[in-house]
């Protein structure tokens, strides 16, 4: 007895040794972020502060325009996650139901594809079109992120949900689109809460598509961010204030739908990008 | 099943033999027709487009002419290409065998049952989903040579300041270091998968037969697992190959071109120099060494005798 309980102190601390690089990371940004210049210059580093610096963050949303760059995040990702799944769930349902596995290359080409090579010819196109002071081009690029996303956790999804409902609904003179709609589509939430999910973090997170297509008005956070770093005499505390801003809402989404994401990541391994 | 296998062209009436039946094949493919427009739209077109840059040279602003193959020409007499190839390999071949081996480690941890398991697991997986432009601006200062954190965790343990990014021979371990700290638990919850799906039996019978930890691990665990593994081998490949955020984050390739990869000399060809012509024969010759590069594993994974678990 006692052997077992040694055995499961000595997995917790082995535990904690691989965890303890994301904790000092996290805990040190927090640290960072609330601490005035003086105290982030300090040597020895200083972890907890005296004084908190709240005003880093008052001054990332003041002289930094944050709350501009947040709307454009939301906006750029909503519309683009709602986009691939208005068009990604059926496809994946489609996919799964003509057992077209082919089409699974498709998207594993398109992950296997660097983001930069989609940019060069869409941003000549935006050019031409004339609609790169919008959002549009940005939207319209998370798109290659969003929708094989989307497509890939739903051919999985659908491909184990049961044929028998289906059958029996298109028996009693049910439309394909009615069985889609009626019978598939109720039973296939819990898949479409992960495309969601994914879907946004992964749009959310995205970099390289706004350094090239965002102009000062239609920057997203990420690329807000790191124009914090290139244009501004650097000061550490609002940086990392800016930093955590950025990335807490993903952080605090992966912390309330953790198993839905490691359900969608494992069943999938996805990425985008 | 098969008989209800549904038709994939057109709405067919069709007399199911043997039962009286008459029923309306679903028709499919409307399901997928917007889906294939945006994947045309967004993905075949500029495709097509990169392939008919690339044979001519065009730097915006001026006038482009056809240029037949000198684009690719030009790049394999291109020293800094051929440099950012290396940078890449090296690069990826790192950031490929350290989350590999310390994201086993922790699924075989993580597999077995203890206190705050569930807790700390949700902590491990965190830096996966942090946004890689956020995490890279603070491991940045934490790499500060004078006021960075680490320089003083290490001086804690008697080891001298280091340059970290800011060094040509560190810069590039250095950012492997930030890459094996977002994408290890990717690794870890691929290889956690595989361990669920490994049965308790032959445990039981080699531990009667007498195999210790590292036998039963080493010729009942290894091979049970390793299809997650290549599959995981395979993600991290192309991941690591197509990697961007961090490192233009960090470095934007420097110092000099220390830690130049084929993606940021692609990116400041196209979009600092605005030289596309040069820019999309790079983009293509990239592509080409990534699906080269998982063709590769996909066949070791063939040719393996290892059990398929992809066929679910």
């Amino acid at each position: 007895m006692t052997s077992r309980l040694l055995n499961q102190i000595g997995l917790f601390f082995a535990a904690l040794v691989f965890v303890s690089p994301a904790i000092l990371f996290f805990l040190w940004m927090i640290s960072l972020s609330l601490k005035f210049e003086i105290d982030n210059g300090a040597y020895p580093p200083i972890l907890i502060p005296e004084h908190l610096a709240w005003s880093n963050y008052a001054k990332v949303f003041e002289e930094n325009n944050f709350l501009l760059y947040f709307w454009n995040s939301v906006l750029v990702t909503g519309t683009a996650t709602l986009l691939a799944l208005l068009i990604g769930v059926p496809a994946g349902y489609g996919i799964a139901r003509l057992k077209a596995e082919r089409s699974a290359v498709v998207i594993m080409i398109a992950r296997m594809t660097p983001g930069l090579s989609y940019l060069i010819p869409l941003f000549l196109l935006f050019q031409w079109i004339g609609i790169l002071g919008t959002l549009w081009p940005q939207i319209i690029i998370h798109l290659v992120v969003t929708v094989p996303i989307v497509v890939w956790v739903m051919i999985g999804y659908f491909e184990t949900t049961p044929m028998e409902l289906e059958e029996a609904a298109n028996i009693d003179g049910a439309s394909s689109w009615q069985v889609f709609r009626l019978v598939a589509l109720p039973i296939a939430r819990p898949g479409i809460v992960v495309a969601f999910i994914l879907s946004i973090i992964f749009s959310w997170n995205n970099f390289v598509f706004g350094i090239v297509l965002a102009s000062r008005e239609t920057r997203t956070l990420p690329v807000a961010v790191y124009n914090m770093l290139s244009y501004e005499q650097v000061s550490w505390g609002p940086l990392a204030a800016a930093a955590l801003v950025v990335t807490l809402p993903v952080l605090v989404l992966t912390m309330f739908a953790q198993r839905q994401i490691v359900a969608g990541l494992t069943a999938g391994a996805v990425k985008g990008g | 099943m098969s008989a209800t296998t549904p038709e994939r062209t057109g709405v067919t009436i069709e007399a199911i033999e043997g039962s009286q039946t008459i029923r309306l094949a679903p028709n499919y493919w409307p399901f997928v027709v917007p889906a294939l427009v945006v994947v045309g739209a967004v993905i075949v077109f500029p495709w097509a487009f990169t392939l008919w840059m690339s044979v001519n040279s065009w730097t915006l602003g001026q006038a482009r002419s056809f240029a037949g193959m000198e684009n690719y020409l030009r790049l394999a007499s291109d020293p800094r290409f051929w440099e950012s190839l290396l940078h890449t390999l090296s690069y990826t071949f790192l950031s490929v065998i350290a989350p590999m081996f310390l994201g086993t480690v922790a699924a075989l941890i993580f597999d077995a049952k203890f206190p705050l398991r569930g807790l700390l697991r949700g902590v491990f997986v965190m830096p996966m989903m942090a946004t890689p432009v956020a995490v890279a601006l603070v491991w940045t200062m934490m790499f500060h040579p004078q006021l960075g954190v680490l320089n003083y965790l290490l001086s804690l343990v008697g080891i001298p300041a280091q340059e970290w990014i800011f060094n040509a021979k560190s810069v590039i371990p250095s950012l492997v270091a930030v890459e094996t700290w977002q994408w290890t638990p990717l690794v870890m919850l691929i290889v956690l998968g595989g361990l669920a799906s490994v049965p308790r039996e032959p445990f039981e019978s080699a531990e009667i037969d007498g195999a210790n930890a590292w036998q039963q691990f080493r010729y009942l665990t290894l091979p049970m697992i390793a299809p997650f593994l290549m599959i995981a081998m395979i993600i991290r490949t192309i991941d690591a190959l197509k990697s961007f955020d961090i490192i233009y984050a960090m470095t934007q390739g420097g110092p000099g071109t220390a830690s130049e990869t084929i993606n940021i000399y692609l990116y400041n060809t196209a979009f600092s120099y605005y030289d596309i012509g040069y820019g999309s024969a790079m983009a293509v010759v990239f592509f080409v060494v990534i699906v080269a590069l998982s063709f590769i594993l996909l066949m070791l994974r063939q040719r393996s005798q290892w059990i398929d678990v992809e066929g679910k």
